[in-house]
């Protein structure tokens, strides 16, 4: 059993972590037709769920686990898995029917009209007396957490932003505040409020689909379930005191030492490749290599590739240049993440251009 | 004596109206229409007028697309984020009452909230419906985008739909802080601390340092948007009191505009969406 216990702790690292969830993330969406099965999806559901009751007696997981503020964190995954097998089960069943020249189910009632008063206001009333009363359980259950007095005398290890940011906080390992808190949240706003401008695909509006916008949804997931929910998920029940990863089931422990010896780019090209010193450098010229590597990846690579790829020309002539420059950015940007990510654990790189005199690190 | 009484009473039993007598007396009685401008919705001339008439319900179309109705669709997502703003709303001003956004009484006006009242629950309801609000929303988003609702005529409540989730979140966000406890300062230190690095607008931002006129620095600790955000240099009682007036005030009332807006358009570009 310890040795059980252990052996799952060591399993789990950012790096296991990261990859494991993308390649479910490509066998959910490959796999799609067989896991929404009803029966399918159900043996999954018990198979959490019996993972979740038997990590139950393991000490520090039940700690961690029904704290009360991070009782909403299971009900946002549960509801989460819950609505994307909800969604997913009905594109599969409408791209079964589009595919033998059927249209989608909602198409079979979608030009009756029927009365709100009864037909929607009683399914309004009835939801929210549901809700009501489950609040109102959930109220009585469980305290609102209060802590001891706020003092400014004694920070908390670890502190954490509220769960909802926990996305945000867990970039923050990978880029400095200027990025992973202002510019990516921005982007990720801007990025969101884009989409219906970027989105030309007349195709699946009003109704669920997958084969029809497979280019949409699967971005939109990878940022929504990867880059978003599972990194919450990280944040709160993995990252414990230093903002060290810890197994699910490993104590606590703020003594805990990791050997962090991150390098910056500049760094590995003059001293490592060059053999010189970079301690008289002027910054620009020192910062050289990674601002033609940046400007490489948002200016040179984007041509590149459409020209090489005619997948991305299709692209580009159905969106036309402003809105796929936008498309190119956004995505560039949101791959910043994952890339700095195994830059990060491949090669320890710390910065890709490194300025700290004026707080310009990327 | 008493018989004369009796009589009458038997008088008036024998002479007792219906319950559908008495309904119709009231149905049909000053008051009752007064409020109510149609009979039962069981027709459907009533059942337009139930919705056309009442100032809540109108928010309703007449009619509605059967597809568009069904909860495996809409999972009532919306509707349950509207829910949960009302519910905090109500909650939020009890709570209002009780609350005093200084760093002398806030916590122990919580901790009272929590020892002295009997199954006092409004600062659980109010806690645990933000939260679950925050998922909603999120959840309605997905719903929205996993149907293409966004597509054309609805790209602009799209847009809206983002702002209101933005200012949901910075509502669940300015509230973590009220009831000054230690998960409350920290957990705002280290997501305020982001507003430290704003390029430009922060004073350990990228480019802060070049905004300087012959040599005095524009953006300082003291000057940049994170003193602003908290009215001083760490989470302290002035942040207590613009959290405060952020959360109960301004936000609220941005969202609920923004929500009219967001409800009104749904209706205008077509109503609930719905395959062509």
């Amino acid at each position: 059993m310890h040795f059980l216990i252990h052996f799952i702790n060591a399993l789990f690292n950012p790096v296991t972590y990261f990859f494991t969830s993308v390649i479910g993330f490509g066998a959910m969406i490959r796999y799609r037709e067989k896991w929404t099965e009803p029966p399918f999806a159900l043996r999954i559901l018990i198979g959490v769920l019996a993972v979740l009751g038997l990590s139950m007696f393991n000490d520090h997981f039940r700690e961690i686990s029904t704290k009360s503020d991070n009782v909403p964190i299971f009900l946002m995954v549960f509801s989460v898995g819950f609505f994307t097998w909800l969604s997913f089960r009905q594109a599969v069943v409408n791209d079964r029917r589009l595919s033998q020249g059927q249209p989608p189910v909602e198409k079979e009632t979608s030009d009756k009209k029927v009365y709100v008063w009864p037909d929607l206001v009683y399914i309004e009333f009835i939801s929210t007396i549901v809700a009501g009363v489950a609040l109102m359980v959930w109220s009585l259950a469980l305290h609102a957490p209060l802590e001891q007095a706020a003092t400014p005398a004694w920070t908390p290890n670890p502190s954490k932003a509220p769960w909802y940011f926990l996305g945000l906080q867990e970039m923050l390992v990978y880029y400095d505040p200027w990025l992973a808190g202002v510019v990516f949240p921005s982007l990720i706003i801007v990025g969101l409020m884009a989409i219906p401008y970027i989105d030309k695909n007349p195709k699946g509006s009003g109704y669920y689909t997958f084969n029809e916008r497979k280019l949409a949804i699967i971005p939109f997931l990878f940022g929504f379930l990867i880059l978003w929910v599972t990194l919450i998920f990280l944040g709160t029940f993995l990252r414990g005191p230093g903002w060290n990863f810890f197994g699910p089931y490993e104590e606590w422990d703020p003594h805990k030492v990791v050997v962090l010896n991150n390098i910056n780019l500049s760094e590995y090209f003059w001293v490592k490749l060059l053999g010189m010193g970079i301690t008289n450098l002027n910054p620009v010229v020192r910062e050289l290599p990674g601002f033609a590597l940046l400007g490489f990846y948002f200016i040179g690579l984007p041509p590149l590739l459409t020209k090489k790829s005619k997948f991305l020309m299709g692209l580009l002539e159905r969106l036309g240049v402003a809105r796929y420059a936008v498309l190119i950015f956004l995505g560039l940007s949101m791959a910043a993440l994952p890339i700095k990510m195994v830059l990060r654990w491949a090669f320890n790189l710390k910065y890709i251009v490194s300025i700290p005199e004026v707080f310009f690190n990327i | 004596m008493f018989e004369g009484l009796k009589k009458k009473i038997e008088e008036m039993r024998a002479h007792r109206p219906s319950p559908e007598a008495v309904k119709n007396a009231i149905a049909e009685g000053q008051i009752w229409k007064s409020i109510f401008r149609h009979g039962y919705p069981d027709t459907p001339r009533n059942r337009i007028m139930a919705v056309l008439s009442n100032v809540f319900l109108h928010l309703h179309p007449v009619k509605a697309r059967h597809s568009g109705v069904k909860m495996s669709y809409t999972w009532c997502m919306g509707g349950l984020s509207f829910f949960l703003f009302l519910n905090l709303t109500v909650t939020g001003v009890l709570l209002m009452f009780y609350y005093r956004p200084t760093a002398e009484y806030a916590y122990y006006d919580i901790v009272a909230l929590r020892e002295a009242v009997p199954l006092g629950i409004m600062r659980e309801l109010h806690r645990w419906g933000a939260h679950a609000m925050v998922i909603t929303v999120w959840l309605h988003m997905f719903r929205v985008f996993m149907t293409g609702s966004y597509k054309p005529p609805r790209e602009f409540n799209w847009v809206i739909g983002v702002v209101l989730l933005v200012l949901t979140l910075l509502l669940s966000f300015t509230g973590y802080l009220l009831p000054w406890d230690q998960l409350a300062m920290w957990a705002i230190t280290v997501g305020t601390n982001m507003a430290r690095a704003t390029p430009f607008l922060g004073y350990e931002g990228p480019g802060a340092s070049m905004l300087q006129v012959g040599g005095v620095k524009l953006v300082t600790g003291g000057s940049d948007i994170h003193f602003a955000l908290l009215g001083g240099h760490f989470v302290s009682e002035a942040t207590l009191l613009r959290f405060y007036v952020l959360h109960c005030v301004f936000i609220p009332l941005v969202a609920a505009t923004l929500m009219a807006v967001h409800f009104w358009r749904v209706r205008k570009d077509g109503g609930i969406s719905g395959p062509l």
